[in-house]
C-alpha cells in the first residue's frame, strides 16, 4: 500500500537530514558572528498582515479560516514575518536590530516541474541601517554563509530595483510606456524589451542605452561602461551601486559579486539593491533579497532595512554537485 | 570555468536553418548534420545537444543546457519558465491564427448564439490567453497533432495553429480569422550562466547578431 503526499513536499530521510542538519548550523553560525540573532514567527499570519506588507501577501498561496472566521495565510517568505514582528516587538529598543532564522516558507507549485510547495529558508534581515553601509554588511553576511555553505564558486549577482525606472523617469518616458518596458525586464525578455523600445518616441541614442544598459553585468567595469554608454543620466542612476561596490572592494569581496544591470526581483517591497546567489554547480538560483527600505513603515516604525534569503536544499544540492566535481572547500 | 558551453539546437522544422546559422558564424555542425543516432556533439569550443523544441525551455531553465534554440510560439505557450530570451534569430517565421472553416460566419454565429466556442489546438496555453484577454468564452480542447482535422468532422468550431505557408488549412478548407502573434526562432538563455558565464554568452550573441 502507498500513501501519497502532496506533490512538491517530502519526507526527508536520516542520510540527507544529517547533511542538512549540518549545512543549517553552518549557516547559523556565519549569521551569528555577525550578531544576528536567531527568531521564529508562525507559520501561518493573519492575511491582512501580509497584504499590509504587501499587497500580493508577497505571493502567498494557501489560505484557510480559523473558528472566528478570520483568513489565515501560510508565510511564502520570512521578510513580512520579521517586519512585523520588529515594529511590534521591539518598539522600546534602538535600531539596528540583526535577526537571522531558519524556517520552512511555502508557495503554489506548477504541477511537474520539481517546484517544491515546501522548502527551507535560511537568512538574515538588518533592520535600522540604510545604504550603502546596510547593504554591504548584508552582502558579506552572504559571502561568509556561502563560505560556511563551502561553496568557493558561488556568486552574489547585485542590481538595483529602481535603476531602470530611474532611467525611464530622466528619459521622460510617460508610465503608461514604462510600464510595459519594466514588465519585459522583470520576464527577462530582452527581444519584447528591444521591440518596445523601438516604438519610443526618444532619439536613437537613448534607445540603445534603454536597449544595452540592461544587458551590462560582471564587475566594476560595468559602471564605467554605463556612463559611456549613457553619460551622466546612466552614471546617476548606477551611482548607488557603484558606492556599494567600493565598500565591498574595501572589505576585500569584489570577486565575489556580479554588478547585473538588468536584474529585477519581483516582490513589490524592494527599494534599492537586489540580490541573487547563484553557483556553476546548479542551474536554478540559490537565493535572493535586497533593501526594502519602505516596508518597516508600514508596520508603523520607519526604518531602512535590508536582508537575504537562501534557499537551504538547493544551497545542498550544489554542495553535494561541487564536492563531487572536487570544486568545494576553501575560496 | 573550463567546460564548454552547452547549445540545445530544436530537431524538426528550425533544424536546418539553425545548423545553416551556426555554421556562418565558424562552428562547423557537419557532426550533427551526419545521419546518426547521436543527440550530443562536440564541436570546436561549444557542446551541441539536439532536442524536441518544446523540451528546449525545460533543459534551458534548469541549466542542463546553457543556451537553446527554438520557437515563440513554445516560448509563448510554456511562458512560466524562467529563461532569458536574448535574440530574435529571425528565421522559421510563421503565424499563430485562430482559422475556421471556409466561407462561412459558422464560429461567429456559434459565438454569439451559445456564448462560447470550442477551440481545437496544441497550444492551449496561448488559445486560452488569447481569448481570455479578448474577453471572450472559449472551451479549449487540447490535441497532440492534425489540429486542422478538428473542425472539419466538428471536434471544435475553431482551431489555433502555427501557419507557415497557409497550405494545410487551405487544403482542409480552413481559413485564418485571426492573428494571434508572428512567431520566429529565440535564443534562449540559462538565468544562472547568464551571469556566470556572461563573456563567453555576450560574445555568441554578437556573433549571432551581427551575422
Amino acid at each position: 500500500m502507498t500513501y501519497l503526499i502532496p506533490p512538491g513536499t517530502r519526507d526527508i530521510l536520516p542520510d540527507e537530514m544529517r547533511e542538512l542538519r549540518q549545512l543549517s548550523w553552518a549557516l547559523l553560525g556565519a549569521f551569528g558572528q555577525f550578531g544576528y540573532g536567531e527568531v521564529s514567527t508562525p507559520t501561518m499570519e493573519y492575511e491582512d498582515v501580509l497584504v499590509q506588507g504587501d499587497e500580493r501577501a508577497a505571493g502567498a498561496s494557501y489560505r484557510t479560516f480559523d473558528e472566528a472566521g478570520q483568513v489565515l495565510a501560510l508565510r511564502s517568505d520570512m521578510t513580512i514575518p520579521i517586519a512585523r514582528l520588529a515594529a511590534t516587538r521591539f518598539t522600546d529598543r534602538d535600531a539596528p536590530l540583526r535577526f537571522c532564522y531558519l524556517s520552512p516558507a511555502y508557495r503554489a507549485v506548477t504541477p511537474q516541474r520539481g517546484q517544491q510547495r515546501e522548502f527551507l529558508q535560511a537568512g538574515v534581515e538588518l533592520i535600522g541601517v540604510g545604504w550603502p553601509e546596510g547593504t554591504v554588511e548584508v552582502l558579506e553576511v552572504l559571502s561568509a554563509a556561502l563560505d560556511a555553505a563551502k561553496l568557493p564558486r558561488a556568486r552574489i549577482g547585485v542590481g538595483d530595483a529602481g535603476f531602470y525606472r530611474g532611467l525611464l523617469e530622466s528619459y521622460g518616458i510617460p508610465a503608461e510606456q514604462a510600464e510595459p518596458l519594466l514588465a519585459a525586464l522583470a520576464s527577462h525578455d530582452l527581444v519584447e524589451l528591444e521591440r518596445l523600445a523601438s516604438a519610443l518616441d526618444v532619439g536613437a541614442k537613448q534607445r540603445s542605452v534603454l536597449v544595452d544598459l540592461p544587458g551590462l553585468r560582471g564587475g566594476r567595469g560595468v559602471f564605467d561602461r554605463a556612463a559611456e554608454l549613457g553619460g551622466t543620466a546612466a552614471a546617476d542612476a548606477v551611482s548607488q551601486l557603484r558606492v556599494v561596490s567600493e565598500g565591498l572592494e574595501a572589505k576585500g569581496l569584489a570577486d565575489r559579486v556580479i554588478f547585473d544591470l538588468g536584474l529585477v526581483r519581483d516582490l513589490g517591497y524592494y527599494t534599492g539593491a537586489v540580490f541573487e546567489v547563484y553557483d556553476p554547480a546548479l542551474g536554478h538560483v540559490l537565493g535572493g533579497g535586497g533593501r526594502y527600505d519602505e516596508l518597516l513603515g508600514r508596520f508603523g516604525r520607519p526604518l531602512p532595512a535590508c536582508g537575504f534569503a537562501l534557499y537551504v536544499e538547493r544551497v545542498h544540492v550544489a554542495q553535494a554537485e561541487e564536492e563531487r566535481s572536487g570544486q568545494g572547500g576553501p575560496r | 570555468m573550463t567546460e564548454k558551453l552547452k547549445l540545445a539546437v530544436p530537431r524538426g522544422a528550425l533544424f536546418e536553418e539553425t545548423l545553416a546559422m551556426l555554421d556562418s558564424i565558424g562552428l562547423d555542425c557537419a557532426p550533427v548534420r551526419a545521419v546518426s543516432r547521436s543527440l550530443l556533439f562536440e564541436l570546436d569550443g561549444i557542446t551541441i545537444v539536439t532536442l524536441r523544441p518544446s523540451d528546449i525551455p525545460t533543459y534551458v531553465e534548469a541549466g542542463a543546457a546553457d543556451l537553446g534554440i527554438t520557437g515563440k510560439d513554445v516560448l509563448m505557450e510554456q511562458s512560466e519558465r524562467v529563461v532569458y530570451e536574448l535574440l530574435d534569430l529571425g528565421y522559421g517565421r510563421c503565424e499563430m491564427i485562430v482559422a475556421t472553416r471556409k466561407g462561412t460566419a459558422v464560429a461567429d454565429e456559434l459565438e454569439r448564439r451559445l456564448g462560447a466556442v470550442r477551440v481545437a489546438t496544441k497550444y492551449p496555453e496561448i488559445a486560452t490567453r488569447h481569448f481570455e484577454q479578448q474577453g471572450r468564452q472559449a472551451e479549449v480542447i487540447e490535441v497532440k497533432g492534425s489540429v486542422e482535422l478538428a473542425p472539419v468532422v466538428g471536434l471544435a468550431d475553431a482551431i489555433v495553429d502555427l501557419t507557415a505557408t497557409g497550405r494545410t488549412l487551405a487544403e482542409n478548407d480552413l481559413e485564418v480569422r485571426e492573428t494571434i502573434a508572428t512567431c520566429t526562432a529565440r535564443l534562449v538563455a540559462n538565468r544562472v550562466a547568464h551571469k556566470l558565464r556572461q563573456a563567453e554568452i555576450d560574445d555568441l550573441v554578437g556573433r549571432l547578431d551581427g551575422r
